[in-house]
């Protein structure tokens, strides 16, 4: 698959022998600088750290910038570019069919808080176990630049209009509708972002994460909320967030008074070093008061703002037989003459 | 048994009319939610019994309780299962609805009637029998709350006895519609013992209709289209069901759990060997079928028209990234809400195109129960097979009513699902093209997600895609690709269900009909042949595309009327875009869109008023 002519140093492989190529996809087609590449390049660090079977992801989209970027990661895995707004059913109707895919789909600011509102928080809803990465650029990148609905009340467009609207806060609505990792990130936080997706691989449910990510053409001026220097100086990260996958211990020190240590569905950690005083991320409560002063404040929050690693997924509800329904054998899914038989009895 | 026959002897001789036995309609007007579905299914069943062929339409509102509706029955020695226009038989129990229902009947019917209302004043031609069903329920059902639905069981008790129902028939039928509630069962067959006993001591036959035994159902079946079509899935393999509720779909799905729930569980696990959801809208329902279709599951919907409205988007996308999925549309009328709980074809041209673009689908035309069912599991089959949306166009009449049908047969061959290459055969071939049609029939290969070979992964899209899947706007590229879609559709044309060439026997006219238009047809065959002499050749059309059998039969008629159940000739429309000019200029329409089942008569006198003009 790789195309190098040249002869290359011994590659670095990880745990299951590939090596990073195999985590990458076609070249993309973004704007150079576009905050979305970014956001590829920790999900290839991710999977390929994690080592994951390529096979085994199903990548899913809608329509717009954001979502053409499951080309650019991935190559092997097989992907659904859907319809504008309506991955998340595309995704629940995969997982329907084989519970063994490890989902991650990849939308946009537009593509979930607009058009795809309604199918984004009946997912959330739903914890259905999937990695939702928005790529939140406040506006519509492929028409040109018009206002998203997660456009921050004030901001001003390249046009001089200004968002006259509050912005729907995604983490905040997933919280609150049962997804159960959520986290908002910054495309240029390469450190916390990359822990915040490994910690999204490890977990079993919904995991969310806004990540907000520049649109360098269209909304990267001054007076916007969403470029890259507004961020910058607005960040404020909740904690310091650390991952440490279930195939390595633990060698880092921490102390158990300002750390708190989350153990995910698969064995991982995630060590979260507070930053401020005594922060709970498995408290919902606390979640969405954090989210409400964020905004009070101008402020840009990001970090892990609520996990709950007790509570059953989707797929888990439906009592599924364990094997893919996909591909289960006719002798399993057509039942006997016997059984048509006696239904027909009835009916006499 | 014994007990009718003595009394009906009795008042036989009392009486000097023509007897009409086995061939009546019996029309129930009652309020909506008063419980009369049961009393018409017991007196349906008890019919079926005596081995009468008989049909149950109900006509019914978009209300849970309250307003006017309908039941009603056909009785027929000759088979006949459409609707009848007019009525031999009227129970009116509906105070609004009594007058204007008793002055559309023809003379020489029979009015059981609510002695309160009075109707005996308004018509002298009819025969009336007036019955005091508040007075008999009373001691029948001494709590006062159930008696409104009681109530209801005490015309099933005077017809019984005025038309010579066996009542060892009625008890078996009604025994069989409260299964376990033994209790409920007792009540309500008190009540209908009441009204037997009532019409016994105080009603004298004076109308000419009667029931007899007869033996033209054994081993026959009654069942509604939807649970028909709930068996289809389930014998088909389906393996994800994703729906949103609508009227006159919902009991598909809600059936199907039921069956599901009792033979698909597996054995060992006690897990299900299926999904079931409930989505949040028909737009999540459909996006749930392409996304579990594309990773290899059976994956279904049922909807009716506004359903599939919104579908619309979606159904494009599973055309052109090729991804199979079976949507049932249980029609009603339209446009919009238009009248939902009354039946149509009339989604037909709308769906054969469904979506923006140059998109065409594989439309399958149940006739009966017992298609519904086997073209259920077609469809699934063809949906893999050819690796995109298939419609199973059924309707309100057929889904929701009481139909005749023999027993369903168990499938004779395996399941098809259709050019899927596993990890061996990537091995073996060292990798795939997702869109080249390597067989010359239009219809490429796949791999499902979760396939472990590198080779086997693709990006499906809705966008312009190349053999390899990969994005293209290089206008050979997009020729190409509808092109290969196009031969893929002329594939199908051969493989849909062939047309039934019911009657050919060198007529100049010919009828062609669909669904559930054929047991009109039928019977208009019959009238047309036996009121005037005209012996019209007939094809039932069950699948678009279109058959080259279709063009063929038009070809071998002068005049070829269409039937359907719509304003705008929808089918006949399709069949234009099909068919030579020659063959088109042949093409009549007979259309019936006024929302109840069409009826033979209609067809016949539209056939005989055009054929005068000619």
């Amino acid at each position: 698959m790789a195309t190098t002519t040249l002869p290359s140093p011994p590659q670095k492989v990880n745990r299951i022998g590939l090596e990073v190529v195999a985590y990458k996809g076609n070249k993309t087609t973004l704007c150079a600088g576009c905050g979305h590449n970014a956001i590829t390049e920790r999900i290839i660090e991710a999977f390929y750290e994690m080592g994951v079977e390529p096979y085994r992801v199903a990548k899913l989209s809608g329509i717009g910038c954001s979502s053409k970027s499951p080309a650019y990661f991935l190559r092997s895995a097989h992907g659904f570019n859907a319809v504008h707004g309506r991955m998340p059913s595309v995704a629940t109707g995969a997982l329907l069919a084989n519970r063994n895919l490890l989902p991650i789909g990849v939308s946009g600011d537009g593509d979930t808080a607009s058009i795809g509102i309604g199918q984004f928080v009946h997912l959330m809803r739903r914890n259905l176990p999937i990695i939702y990465i928005i790529e939140d650029n406040g506006c519509y990148g492929l028409t040109k630049g018009q206002f998203s609905a997660t456009a921050d009340l004030g901001s001003v467009l390249k046009t001089g209009v200004v968002n006259d609207l509050p912005p729907i806060d995604t983490c905040a609505l997933a919280i609150e509708l049962g997804a159960t990792y959520v986290a908002r990130s910054f495309s240029g936080d390469k450190r916390q972002l990359l822990a915040l997706i490994e910690g999204a691989i490890a977990h079993n449910g919904t995991a969310m994460l806004d990540v907000i990510s520049p649109c360098v053409t269209f909304n990267d001026h001054e007076g916007s909320t969403k470029s890259y220097s507004y961020v910058r100086d607005h960040d404020e990260p909740l904690e310091e967030v650390s991952f440490v996958p279930f195939f390595e211990d633990i060698s880092i020190e921490y102390d158990p008074g300002t750390t708190k240590d989350i153990t995910l569905h698969d064995g991982s950690h995630l060590l979260l070093k507070k930053l401020d005083s005594g922060y709970d991320p498995t408290n919902k409560g606390e979640a969405l008061r954090a989210l409400t002063e964020s905004h009070d404040k101008g402020e840009v929050v990001t970090g892990l703002f609520y996990v709950d690693t007790g509570r059953q997924n989707f797929i888990e509800l439906l009592n599924l037989v364990d094997e893919p329904l996909a591909t289960l054998p006719e002798s399993r899914v057509r039942p006997p003459k016997s059984a048509l038989d006696e239904v027909m009895a009835g009916l006499q | 048994m014994a007990t009718t026959h003595v009394a009906v002897s009795e008042i036989e001789a009392a009486q000097g009319q023509q007897r009409i036995v086995n061939d009546l309609s019996i029309q129930v007007a009652t309020v909506n939610g008063s419980g009369s579905q049961s009393s018409n299914l017991v007196l349906l069943r008890a019919i079926f019994q005596m081995g009468i062929p008989v049909s149950g339409k109900n006509l019914f509102p978009s209300n849970i309780a309250g307003l006017p509706t309908w039941f009603t029955i056909r009785a027929s020695k000759h088979g006949y299962i459409a609707r009848r226009k007019e009525n031999d038989f009227l129970v009116a129990m509906n105070p609004e609805t009594a007058e204007e229902d008793v002055r559309t009947l023809e003379p020489g019917a029979a009015v059981v009637y609510d002695e309160r209302l009075n109707l005996n004043q308004i018509r002298h031609d009819l025969t009336f029998y007036p019955v005091p069903f508040d007075k008999i329920v009373t001691p029948v059902c001494p709590d006062a709350k159930l008696r409104k639905l009681v109530r209801n069981m005490i015309y099933v008790g005077v017809l019984a006895r005025l038309l010579g129902v066996d009542m060892a028939e009625v008890e078996k039928a009604l025994r069989k519609q409260f299964k376990k509630k033994v209790k409920a069962a007792d009540l309500n067959f008190k009540a209908v013992l009441a009204g037997y006993d009532y019409a016994e001591k105080n009603l004298e036959k004076a109308d000419r209709y009667w029931l007899e035994p007869m033996d033209l159902t054994a081993g026959k079946i009654l069942i509604d289209g939807n649970s028909a079509a709930a068996l289809g899935c389930m014998f088909a393999g389906v393996t994800v069901v994703t729906w949103y509720p609508i009227t006159p779909s919902s009991s598909l799905c809600e059936t199907l759990i039921a069956y599901m729930k009792r033979y698909r569980i597996d054995p060992e696990t006690k897990k299900a060997t299926f999904a079931i959801v409930q989505a949040e809208d028909e737009l999540a329902a459909i996006g749930m079928v392409i996304g579990a279709g594309w990773a290899g599951a059976r994956a279904m919907t049922s909807t009716a028209g506004p359903g599939i409205s919104l579908m619309s988007e979606f159904v494009g996308l599973g055309y052109y990234a090729e991804v199979p999925g079976v949507i049932f549309d249980i029609q009603r009328v339209g446009p919009s809400t238009g009248l939902p709980t009354r039946t149509a074809q009339g989604d037909i041209l709308s769906t054969a195109l469904l979506s923006h673009g140059d998109t065409k689908h594989i439309l399958l035309f149940p006739s009966s129960v017992e298609e519904c069912y086997t073209l259920a599991i077609e469809a699934f089959d063809l949906a893999e097979e050819f690796q995109t949306p298939v419609f199973v166009m059924s309707d309100l009449d057929l889904g929701m009513n009481t139909w005749m049908s023999n027993a369903f047969p168990y499938p004779d061959k395996p399941i098809v699902r259709g050019k899927v290459l596993t990890s061996e055969d990537l091995d073996r071939l060292g990798g795939f093209q997702r869109y080249r049609d390597v067989d010359g029939d239009g219809v490429p290969y796949r791999t499902l997600p979760g396939t472990k070979h590198p080779a086997a992964g693709y990006l499906a899209r809705g966008s312009g895609h190349d053999e390899r899947a990969i994005y293209s706007e290089r206008p050979e590229v997009y020729v190409n690709n509808m092109d290969r879609l196009r031969r893929k559709f002329e594939t199908a044309r051969n493989r849909v269900p062939r047309p039934v060439i019911e009657r050919d026997d060198g007529s100049d006219v010919g009828i062609i009909a669909y669904g559930t238009s054929h047991w009109a047809i039928v019977e208009t065959l019959d009238q047309l042949k036996r009121e005037h002499g005209l012996e019209a050749g007939y094809c039932r059309i069950r699948g678009y595309p279109f058959n080259d059998q279709v063009a063929d039969f038009i070809r071998r008629h002068q005049r070829v009327y269409v039937v359907e159940q719509n304003r705008d000739a929808q089918l006949a429309g399709l069949l234009r875009l099909d068919l030579s000019d020659d063959l088109v200029k042949k093409l009549r329409s007979v259309l019936h869109y006024d929302g109840l089942p069409i009826d033979a008569r209609s067809v016949t006198d539209s056939i005989l008023a055009q054929e005068a003009e000619r």
